[in-house]
């Protein structure tokens, strides 16, 4: 991910976007032993799709903590103050989701950030907001 | 044991700690793809959605919604808001969470039937017992199930 100077940023300016690796199974078991959510509709095919499912899909909270990750890696995890998702329609496995941001306010030095975690076929999967300490 | 009830507005979980630990850090920030290796020392700022391992801690009285009387088949996940009145809880640092319900209100759904959102709010203090954060997990119950 490029660089960003934070102090420099404007209403309208884009972050650097995050294109993710693929989703893969392994990311939601290994998201779900970090947060003890262990929902089997994320990891037990035969659940899922008893349940009605063709497979098994993402945890929302895993795309909401890469997206959050995101955020505090561009601006410093000491900078974050606000952070907030929406989730929409489910990711699954072999998804390719881009991480995006947008400013749509600053205050002295605060700024007010919109972000979505988008598929690969255009829907959204997840709409963020955030609110950072930017220089 | 008592009846589960519904959760409603003013239900309050026992007070519990939360001990934000290295280790919990650096595994959550690794299963969120972080790469910066700011989050994999000893006195790392969690990531901003860390406090969702809050489920770790606590006894069966903390976590309000795991009480009640909720058909887990017809719930869905609905938002997640995250606040912090300062910089995010750092390694080594205890707290103490605090669960209430403090929104139940019902809407129709789009493809009919009612959807009845709850909003359980966890606040975070500190040792000295100021704010450090609080959490607004937004749950949504389905009269169906959410397929």
């Amino acid at each position: 991910m490029s660089e960003i100077d934070p102090a420099a940023l404007q209403v309208g300016d884009m972050l650097p976007e995050l294109v993710d690796e693929p989703l893969t199974r392994t990311d939601f078991v290994r998201y779900q032993g970090a947060s003890g959510d262990m929902n089997p509709i994320h990891h037990d095919e035969g659940y899922a799709r008893s349940a009605g499912f063709p497979t098994v899909f993402a945890v929302g909270m895993l795309g909401a903590g890469i997206l959050g990750t995101y955020v505090a890696e561009l601006f410093g995890p000491e900078n974050v103050r606000k952070f907030k998702v929406q989730f929409r329609e489910q990711a699954w496995p072999d998804d390719v989701l881009t991480y995006t941001g947008t400013v749509v306010a600053r205050r002295e030095n605060e700024l007010d950030l919109e972000l979505a975690a988008t598929r690969q076929t255009g829907g959204v999967h997840l709409r963020g907001w955030a609110t950072v300490i930017a220089g | 044991m008592t009846q589960p009830t519904s959760p409603a507005v003013g239900d309050r979980g026992e007070p519990f700690e939360l001990v934000v630990e290295p280790g919990k850090i650096r595994e959550f920030a690794t299963a969120t793809k972080a790469r910066d290796p700011s989050w994999f020392g000893a006195d790392a700022i969690s990531p901003p959605t860390f406090l969702t391992t809050d489920r770790f801690w606590g006894g069966p009285d903390s976590h309000v919604l795991e009480r009640g009387a909720i058909d887990w088949s017809r719930i869905l996940h609905g938002e997640e808001e995250y606040t912090f009145y300062g910089r995010p809880p750092a390694a080594g640092e205890t707290l103490t969470a605090r669960q209430e319900v403090v929104d139940v209100f019902a809407k129709a759904g789009r493809r009919g039937g009612d959807m009845k959102f709850i909003i359980v709010r966890t606040e975070y203090r500190n040792a000295a017992g100021d704010l450090v954060a609080d959490v607004r997990h937004t749950v949504i119950e389905t009269s169906k199930a959410a397929t």
